[in-house]
């Protein structure tokens, strides 16, 4: 009997979370962050972990959210807060919104962060998760990016080698999940987490909905339960 | 005194560089001037946008009460549901900048080089930075233009012969537009194309770092 992926809390999918595990978190500027996740991770409390994201705070507050959310749920910047972060990897780690946290962190040496362009983040998760050895990009060419990069010259101009990042865990936040895995997501929520899907060893998503095989449209899955490992309900 | 002049709005700065867009184009807005672009596209031309948050073809802001956390612009601001958008993820957005899909990508910056370098990432002076797509934009636009205020709040140069701040891209940058002049970044050195309605070349010198070429038939600011 294959092992049934639909588990009952995020307390129960984070249960095997370890220390100095490496996390994906997907998300970008507040839409589909997988806060759920978060917040149990947060609850876990083991530490040393490294974060791997672009931007979990909401630039802005829809007018219309409800006063509550940001309250209750998790974000990468409240798991720093209580000191369960040892390095961070992301474009835009002290975005506006993330709180004054990670700065004051930084500056005080507690940790480490890695600021990667957004772009190079995405290709270098690619590569973890397609199982390539790395990927030669344009970007950062002349800048200080370069620095402990191999360059080389192709026909059409030069370019850095990257080296492919792969984590422990990936946590995602989507529309909707069939109990085998198969997820959809809903408007510019999908941002990150097709590729951190492919590029965690285990990928956990917290669904708004989850439903029996066949209720998803097999034409309109965005990411096949092949990377998706465990699902939780949302509400 | 030149630094106290009047300067042009940003609103008209952005009227020039929309002017710059090519009809049908497919084009990426950065944030502050560049965002504002998109309020003055001829009638008659369509430019179809591109925001790295991951959707494409994407319409105006939201109004307050419309806004869906789920709809957003790669600097999260709510973007009103409109026919023709498309949605994808991060690796297809990078993909669609570094593949030369965007013909034009419109850009803050801190500084600017008189051959193009771009830094628009970091302050020094702060410490910290947030690279964002910004790199990734510079490298692979087909087109890179830079609209932004001609100076600093200090009235410090932004237009200088080597940028001193951290480079966001080496040679990228084709045209800067500022609410004083227009210029183009060339291999011999910056040329000043166009001046806002009562400056002169030597007025605008006065506030750029770089030395000017005055190119032969320079023409007040044309909208």
């Amino acid at each position: 009997m294959a092992q049934e992926k639909v588990y009952a809390s995020p307390e129960t999918a984070l249960a095997d979370v370890f220390e100095g595990a490496v996390i994906l978190v997907a998300g970008f500027a507040g839409c589909e962050v997988p806060r759920l996740l978060l917040r149990g991770l947060a609850d876990r409390g083991v530490g040393g972990l490294t974060c791997i994201f672009s931007h979990d705070a909401p630039a802005n507050e829809p007018a219309n959210a409800s006063a509550n959310e940001s309250a209750v749920h998790g974000s990468v910047a409240q798991l720093v807060d209580k000191g369960l972060v040892r390095k961070l990897i992301s474009p835009l780690p002290f975005a506006p919104g993330a709180g004054g946290v990670v700065e004051e962190r930084w500056q005080s040496g507690a940790l480490e962060i890695e600021i990667v362009p957004q772009g190079i983040l995405a290709e270098r998760l690619r590569a973890g998760g397609a199982g390539l050895g790395g990927v030669f990009l344009p970007t950062g060419v002349g800048t200080r990016f370069e620095r402990g990069r191999e360059k080389r010259s192709f026909q059409w101009g030069e370019a850095l080698l990257e080296s492919p990042l792969k984590a422990d865990f990936g946590l995602l936040s989507v529309a909707a999940a069939d109990t085998l895995g198969s997820v959809v997501y809903q408007g510019t929520g999908r941002n990150w987490a097709p590729v951190m899907a492919m590029a965690a060893r285990v990928t956990i998503a917290e669904a708004d909905r989850i439903v029996e095989p066949g209720g998803l449209d097999p034409e309109a899955i965005i990411t096949p339960g092949i990377f998706v490992n465990r699902v939780i309900a949302a509400e | 005194m030149v630094a106290e002049k009047e300067r042009l709005e940003r609103e008209v700065v952005a009227m020039r560089v929309a002017k710059e867009l090519p009809d049908g184009g497919y084009v990426n807005l950065g944030i502050g001037i560049p965002t504002l672009v998109s309020n003055f596209i001829a009638d008659e031309s369509v430019v179809f946008y591109h925001s790295e948050s991951g959707v494409l073809n994407c319409g105006p802001l939201a109004e307050e009460d419309e806004q869906d956390i789920d709809l957003i612009n790669a600097g999260g601001q709510f973007l009103q549901p409109v026919d023709g958008m498309a949605f994808f993820n991060t690796v297809d957005a990078f993909a669609m900048i570094r593949g030369g899909h965007v013909d034009v990508t419109v850009l803050g910056a801190h500084q600017v080089s008189a051959r193009g370098d771009l830094a628009n990432w970091m302050l020094p002076e702060r410490g910290v930075g947030n690279i964002g797509g910004a790199m990734d934009l510079a490298a692979g636009a087909r087109q890179v233009i830079v609209a932004m205020e001609h100076t600093d709040r200090q009235n410090r140069p932004k237009i200088v012969e080597d940028c001193t701040y951290p480079i966001t891209g080496k040679g990228c940058v084709s045209l800067i537009v500022t609410d004083l002049a227009v210029l183009q970044p060339t291999p011999e050195g910056l040329v000043l194309k166009e001046v806002a309605p009562g400056w002169s070349a030597a007025e605008v010198q006065e506030l750029t770092d770089a030395r000017l070429i005055i190119a032969p038939d320079l023409k007040e600011y044309e909208l």
